[in-house]
């Protein structure tokens, strides 16, 4: 026990760097992990607190796993937040490493910085933004795209309340916010590949293409299956502002906008189902963490300074 | 000179056709992405009964600097958000760098007897959270940080994602030898710290910084959840609020001597639009510049020791 204390007051002056953070990672990280036990309460509010909430709310078991799981909402988020992160991992990925292969083979380099330098723009945009330039494309009276339709005579489309089209405008949106940053991973480790694997292969008589599918494409292969790797880990978490902002949080639209984050959202602040609620945002954890965990692990198996962890 | 172009395009293989597409499709790519800003910045300079007569042009009849006039007449709102939001901004990004970089050092020397616990302590955070309700809980009702700045601040202070780009940046970038030298000299941890590792460390630092700058500017999400006083409304989250309705600004005006008539007569969608033009453009002027550091931390945040 004095070896304990002896340890810690030689260890005092980083001890004191790290507190401000450990408590920072206490109230916010680990506290709310015990909050999680509101997922098997019927969840009442009391004025007396955090820990009187908790402790009176009365036990309910399984009960708001039985129920969510038992109506259509779980199924429709689930469903919702898989697809489009698959679609947003895989179309994001090519779109991504074929844009990097793109810049990096431009003769003017200025060109491809300028390129770059706005292809990177929507990243450093919120999405409350992103909604408003979506918006002026989509207005029902005043937006582009209706204006384009008359020019064609076609009727006007009512883009907020028309579910079919959203699949499509979802994965446009997400994408043209994120390629360019994504290519920017993937063009710095194409600069790190050796030039003089490309002038060994020119000297065969290697055209661009071979050179592109026999040096570039494997020598990306590392970071290409971590990137990946590493989004499939998070394939249960979507970004709430693409689901919330860019559709207007409108109601027609929830069958195919709905993901688990929005909908844990809506149970607190809008219909008020905590229980249920916090039960959708512990399974979306725990599926989560499994995933993480799963990729992490195959990261490490390919690439050992690659995993997170 | 004219020798050395042609092996550099001889050693580059494209042939000047495949050049040119290639120039196309990355050209009309980054078109898209910065052509919806310039579009709205147009909308904001239509004039609004225009606007409602034509709808969203990209080369309106008439322009007009309306909307921006409104805006800053009656704009107490919008330079209390941006107070807000600057505020915010700088006191959480110099929180959040002060509490990560020292937290990062701490796990980064080898002669901390716990630095293994913190660093899982830290770690952890990233696999396992209690999710969006449970810290909703802890903020407002145990932290009772509801309407205050606190809860646009502190929510996004800390981040183990950054301690770990910092972590590796600190061990790549401080030679040993200097601490010992400097422990040597009879420096103690905090001071060798303070006047060695940081100075030695400001490219990370200031990636790290702008980085976080970045989040607390464009943050909403926290605004959403924990401010309903309307002067405590961040910029991003006052331009969710008025999407539905210009009202926001008037009901929350303390210039309210606009009169009825006055009101009717409000550029709606284009004040809007310019709204969204003021709030973008710190981020359009800084954005290069930021660009150099992200690409940096990038590369940074892919190394590990």
């Amino acid at each position: 026990m004095g070896a304990f204390f002896k340890n810690l007051l030689k260890n005092k002056v980083m001890l004191f760097m790290v507190l401000p953070g450990a408590i920072w990672f206490f109230f916010f990280s680990y506290l709310p992990l015990v909050g999680t036990i509101v997922a098997f309460k019927q969840y009442r509010f009391s004025r007396e607190g955090f820990w009187a909430s908790i402790a009176k709310s009365k036990w309910v078991g399984w009960d708001n796993f039985k129920f969510l799981f038992s109506t259509n909402d779980a199924y429709v988020i689930t469903r919702n937040t898989l697809l489009y992160n698959l679609a947003f991992i895989f179309i994001g990925l090519v779109l991504s490493v074929a844009m990097a292969i793109l810049l990096s083979q431009l003769v003017n380099k200025t060109m491809a910085k300028v390129y770059q330098t706005g292809m990177f723009l929507p990243y450093f945009l919120s999405w409350v933004i992103v909604g408003y330039f979506a918006f002026s494309f989509l207005s029902m009276d005043r937006g582009m795209f209706n204006q384009i339709l008359g020019w064609f005579g076609m009727e006007p489309v009512q883009w907020y309340s028309d579910p079919k089209y959203w699949p499509y405008i979802l994965i446009f949106v997400s994408l043209w916010k994120s390629i360019g940053y994504n290519s920017v991973v993937y063009l710095a480790s194409i600069m790190g590949i050796d030039k003089s694997l490309y002038e060994a292969a020119m000297i065969d008589g290697a055209s661009k293409w071979q050179q592109v599918r026999s040096i570039t494409l494997p020598m990306l292969s590392p970071i290409i299956i971590i990137m990946t790797l590493l989004a499939v880990g998070r394939i249960f978490y979507a970004d709430f502002g693409l689901f919330y902002q860019v559709p207007r949080d409108s109601g027609t639209l929830y069958s195919v906008t709905n993901v688990i984050d929005t909908y844990v959202y809506r149970g607190l602040k809008t219909t008020g189902e905590i229980g249920m609620s916090t039960a959708a945002g512990l399974y979306q954890s725990v599926v989560g963490f499994v995933l993480v965990i799963v990729s992490n692990f195959v990261v490490r198996k390919i690439d050992k300074d690659s995993a997170l962890f | 000179m004219a020798e050395l172009t042609r092996k550099k395009r001889d050693f580059h293989n494209v042939s000047r056709g495949s050049n040119v597409v290639l120039n196309i499709i990355a050209g009309l790519f980054s078109f898209i992405c910065v052509f919806p800003f310039l579009f709205v910045v147009i909308i904001s300079l239509t004039d609004e009964k225009t606007l409602a007569t034509d709808g969203y042009r990209l080369f309106p009849a008439k322009w007009s600097l309306e909307a921006y006039r409104f805006v800053f007449q009656s704009g107490d709102t919008l330079l209390r958000s941006y107070g807000v939001t600057i505020l915010v901004t700088v006191v959480g990004t110099i929180v959040s760098l002060i509490m990560i970089s020292l937290y990062a050092y701490a796990i980064s020397r080898k002669s901390f007897r716990y630095r293994r616990f913190f660093s899982v302590f830290a770690i952890l955070t990233m696999l396992f959270n209690g999710g969006m309700i449970p810290t909703y809980m802890v903020v407002s009702q145990l932290l009772g940080l509801k309407d205050t700045l606190w809860a646009l601040i502190l929510p996004l202070a800390m981040n183990a994602f950054y301690i770990m780009i910092l972590r590796t940046f600190y061990s790549t970038s401080v030679p040993e030898a200097i601490i010992e030298s400097g422990r040597i000299d009879g420096a103690g941890d905090f001071y060798i710290f303070l006047r060695i590792v940081l100075p030695l460390s400001l490219p990370g630092l200031a990636t790290i910084g702008l980085f976080s700058t970045l989040g607390y500017w464009n943050d909403w999400f926290n605004a959403l959840l924990y401010i309903e006083n309307p002067s405590l409304v961040p910029l991003q989250s006052m331009l969710m609020r008025i999407e539905s309705s210009i009202q926001f600004i008037q009901q929350n005006s303390a210039n309210s001597s606009i009169s009825m008539a006055a009101l009717q007569s409000i550029p709606q969608d284009t004040s809007r639009m310019a709204m969204v033009v003021l709030a973008t453009l710190p981020i359009i002027f800084a954005y290069p510049f930021f660009q150099r550091y992200f690409v940096q931390g990038l590369t940074v945040g892919a190394v590990k020791e």
